[in-house]
């Protein structure tokens, strides 16, 4: 990084941090506890929220340059954001992290594989749900033709750096051209309509878990509800936000207002905690854009997880039921952290018949998924995983369930890495509530 | 800047990896709580023993390079800020529980454990470690015992102090130094261990402790009292050890501290009275029951406007934990937060809420207060901004006049946070320039060069009197 680019930086912090945020961490240090890569770094202070807000603070006050040390740290960091429902102060951290990454990111000059990346996934790929859908008709062919198990028997992945060859294995039987159709504008509930709501697909959800959508919107019509789809909504723009990658996030944030607004609905449903995490901070998003504001402001109140609906329309009553096994959960961080939803999978997974649940100690702490993180920051990721399944196989569960399709991906991995893929599976809530539901053994 | 030649030799000792002078961490350890304190260290380094400790503070010793020892950087009196350079020993890679003897009771710790840690374990085996303070989730026993920690329970159970059976300590000139040992009696020569608890490591270098443990006691309950009157609430709490209750804890919370608090945490905090009591006993179940009949009916004779017992031990334990959070909490409203923690005899507790009240009219400052109501020990906590200079100069002279209230009634400058560098200047107030010369023989004795946390304690004459 040569002067003139940290310079630019330091001015970017000056300008665009908000002091007063950074002046309301008292420095307490409640926070430390509750971070994944301060825990992974034998407590190293620069390596938690604290040390990384002092950090923000010590380039705006000029105290300390901008330089890489201070630009891998936050690059460390996961984003989960564990540490701000911990802080007595309430310092919104997410948001301070966020905008500091996306001063350094536009400022930055990356050399020229990272810009052709950076530009396929966030502009030619993310935002456009074709484009989307090809790449997926293509991972299916690749998958069901034969190719990759010529591919894996080859061993031409152990080229692949890190744990690239390891997640190709991962990655969940993508649907075909034919099982992937356009979904309907609008469904009808199971029996009679007791409530409206919307539905937001998400575009990883919409392709790669296309499944774990479809058992949603069946889980959701058997709860009572008629859902509305509209065609018009994209990605939610969480990538291009914590990548720092603020401008497109914005674009795709009006893109999905207006989709939804013309709706008259109360709820907006979804079942990915990363997105919908965004999606209730749109109004943060676009607070500087007079015109969005408010607008943005109606949108987020009405984001909810589906499994909130499911406890709200009853759910539990229905007759759930799965055979013998013990269950336990992951938090989605986005979803527990920002979202505040961590009671309704657990009490939907307790009212399961013939189930064990058995809660793993740290549920609350991140899997190490994050977004791209574990691509990006490939060595922390693999400890923070390699940490989480030592507290998943003390719980002896055979499923691992858990509500965002980044975390799933990576329980997975995780199953893949200790060698338990045929005594240990990782589902999504969705997934398992409508086995459960649809139970055989159910009388 | 640190000598290459001295660098080079402490790498030598603990590894490349283990000594880092990085902008990024001289940073990220150039602080500690006490708000508008920051001074960048030239190192930072982790030992993982005793040996490598005692080479460190040999070359340093010779070098004269300042050693400042910091746990978790909780400290709320500037002590763990390397105010004037030098190294921040670190104690992350010195954090194991070594041993738990049930037939002794004692638990032997190495310096990094942190407290929760410890409690947890102890009470695994029907053990307690009464000593709590707010910032046990994340604080170490090393801060602990060099800061001399208090909390919630010290009312009924004493300090930090009360639970250091033995030390091993390495001083500046890298000598081992062995204290006490497991014994409930030893007058073996002057009492060494309570010369190091509290002596905010400006004596030498606390390496292993051996803590005394009790029996946890069979029950607890917790009650919430609630006041309009603030005189009242202040004037029951000495009633209550006036009956010859002594509660394990007495907290005292005003009205802003209760908001803040409840919009935190939502526990169930009243928001519409001017002041709680949160009171709890503990011990076996007649005592425990008997003992809250009789706080809540001189809580009602007191003027509370209800008394309310917790129906948990859920409900309690979440209480208890929202009341640690009131500090940070009380930063939501202001961006800076000054707490000061004089202590006064009990029976005053109600003259010293008046006149912080009176003294925050007078300077046209807000401060709220909670604390440890039942041993004195108050924490008025003023919300200011730390831009505002013409502000900050008035809360520097409502603190000293605090200090001086508190010691009229015969209190102390400092009941469980230190003295620190922020509070240096009022030492003399509370001991007298005598009792400062003592402690400095003593300090020049133990660390003939002055390397150990140089700046703390004392006060240079050549600094101008400040609170900040």
């Amino acid at each position: 990084m040569n002067q003139k680019i940290k310079n630019e930086i330091q001015q970017g912090f000056k300008e665009r941090l908000d002091y007063d945020e950074l002046m309301n961490c008292m420095r307490c240090g409640f926070c430390l506890p509750s971070c994944p890569t301060y825990g992974q770094t034998d407590q190293y202070e620069a390596a938690s929220p604290r040390g990384r807000i002092a950090l923000m603070k010590g380039v705006v006050d000029g105290i300390i340059e901008p330089d890489e040390s201070v630009e891998k740290q936050l690059n460390l960091c996961l984003g989960c954001r564990a540490c701000e429902p911990v802080c007595p102060s309430g310092v919104k951290y997410g948001h301070l992290l966020e905008e500091a990454r996306d001063i350094i990111q536009q400022k930055k000059k990356h050399t020229w594989p990272v810009r052709v990346l950076r530009r396929v996934v966030f502009d030619e790929l993310f935002p456009h749900k074709k484009r989307m859908k090809r790449v997926h008709y293509f991972l299916s062919f690749y998958q069901k033709s034969g190719v990759q198990k010529a591919v894996q028997k080859s061993q031409v992945l152990k080229v692949l750096p890190g744990n690239l060859a390891q997640m190709e294995k991962i990655l969940p039987n993508v649907p075909s051209r034919k099982e992937m159709k356009d979904r309907p504008a609008s469904l009808p509930a199971e029996g009679t309509a007791v409530r409206k709501v919307a539905f937001f697909t998400g575009c990883l959800m919409d392709t790669m878990f296309n499944q774990t959508n479809n058992a949603t919107i069946q889980l959701l019509q058997k709860a009572g509800c008629e859902i509305l789809i509209p065609q018009q909504q994209g990605c939610c723009g969480a990538l291009h936000a914590h990548g720092g990658e603020k401008n497109t996030a914005k674009r795709l944030a009006k893109q999905n207002i207006e989709a939804f607004e013309a709706l008259e609905v109360d709820d907006i449903i979804l079942n990915a905690g990363g997105c919908g995490a965004i999606l209730v901070e749109y109004d943060h998003l676009l607070k500087d854009d007079p015109e969005w504001k408010e607008r943005a402001a109606v949108f987020s109140r009405k984001v909810k997880d589906f499994s909130e609906i499911l406890v709200e329309q009853n759910f539990i009553d229905k007759e759930l039921s799965l055979s013998n096994q013990v269950i336990t959960y992951q938090d989605s961080c986005h979803l527990r952290n920002v979202m505040k939803t961590s009671g309704a999978p657990r009490r939907l997974i307790h009212a399961i018949e013939g189930i064990t649940f058995r809660e793993m100690e740290q549920a609350d702490q991140c899997c190490g998924s994050a977004g791209i993180y574990n691509i990006t920051e490939q060595e922390m990721s693999m400890q923070i995983l390699d940490y989480k399944m030592s507290k998943v196989k003390a719980t002896h569960a055979h499923t691992i369930v858990t509500a965002n399709p980044g975390c799933l991906l990576q329980m997975k991995l995780g199953i893949q890495r200790e060698g338990m893929e045929d005594s240990v599976r990782a589902v999504h809530l969705a997934d398992l509530l409508l086995e459960a539901v649809n139970n055989e053994g159910n009388l | 800047m640190l000598d290459p030649s001295i660098r080079d030799q402490l790498i030598g000792i603990v590894g490349k990896q283990n000594f880092n002078d990085s902008n990024e961490a001289k940073l990220v350890y150039s602080y500690d709580a006490t708000p508008n304190f920051q001074s960048l260290p030239d190192a930072v380094i982790m030992p993982e023993n005793k040996n490598q400790i005692q080479s460190i503070l040999k070359i340093c010793s010779e070098a004269g390079v300042p050693i400042v020892p910091r746990g978790s950087g909780t400290n709320l009196s500037a002590g763990t800020c390397p105010t004037e350079g030098g190294i921040v020993l670190t104690f992350n890679r010195m954090n194991k529980i070594l041993e738990i003897d049930e037939d002794n009771l004692t638990v032997t710790v190495q310096p990094g454990v942190i407290t929760l840690d410890l409690i947890k374990a102890v009470e695994a085996k029907g053990l307690f470690y009464p000593p709590d303070p707010s910032s046990m989730k994340i604080s170490t026993i090393g801060g602990n015992i060099n800061e001399c920690s208090g909390g919630l329970r010290g009312l009924k159970y004493g300090v930090t102090k009360d639970y250091v059976l033995g030390l091993e300590i390495v001083l500046s000139n890298g000598d081992v130094l062995r204290t006490g040992g497991k014994l409930a009696k030893d007058v073996a020569g002057y009492d060494l261990n309570n010369l190091f608890v509290g002596s905010e490591g400006t004596l030498g270098v606390v390496t292993e402790a051996i803590l005394k443990l009790i029996p946890i006691p069979e029950t607890k309950k917790t009650l919430l009292a609630l006041f309009q009157d603030m005189d009242a609430a202040a004037k029951t709490v000495s009633a209550i050890i006036a009956n010859k209750i002594i509660p394990a804890t007495l907290e005292f919370l005003d009205q802003p501290t209760c908001k803040v608090v409840e919009d935190f945490a939502r526990v169930g905090l009243p928001t519409d009275v001017n002041a709680v009591l949160l009171i709890e006993q503990d011990g076996p179940p007649e005592v425990v029951e008997r003992d809250i009949k009789v706080i809540s009916a001189i809580c009602r004779e007191g003027k509370a406007v209800s008394v309310k017992i917790a129906q948990s031990l859920e409900e309690a334990e979440a209480l208890s934990t929202a009341r640690r959070s009131a500090l940070s909490a009380l930063a939501r409203l202001k961006p800076t937060t000054i707490l000061e923690d004089a202590t006064v005899p009990r029976s005053k507790i109600s003259e010293m809420v008046r006149a912080i009240n009176e003294i925050a009219l007078k300077y046209d400052l807000r401060i709220c207060t909670f604390g440890h109501a039942g041993d004195g020990n108050l924490h008025p906590t003023c919300l200011t901004d730390a831009r505002d200079t013409e502000e900050m100069h008035r809360v520097e002279l409502a603190f000293e006049e605090i200090f001086e209230k508190a010691i009229s009634l015969g209190g102390t400058i400092t009941g469980e946070h230190g003295v620190g560098e922020m509070k240096s200047p009022y030492l003399a107030w509370k001991i007298g320039e005598e009792g400062v010369a003592a402690m400095k023989a003593i300090k020049y004795a133990l660390d003939p060069k002055g390397i150990m946390n140089p700046g703390k304690i004392f006060a240079k004459d050549t600094r101008k009197r400040v609170v900040l």
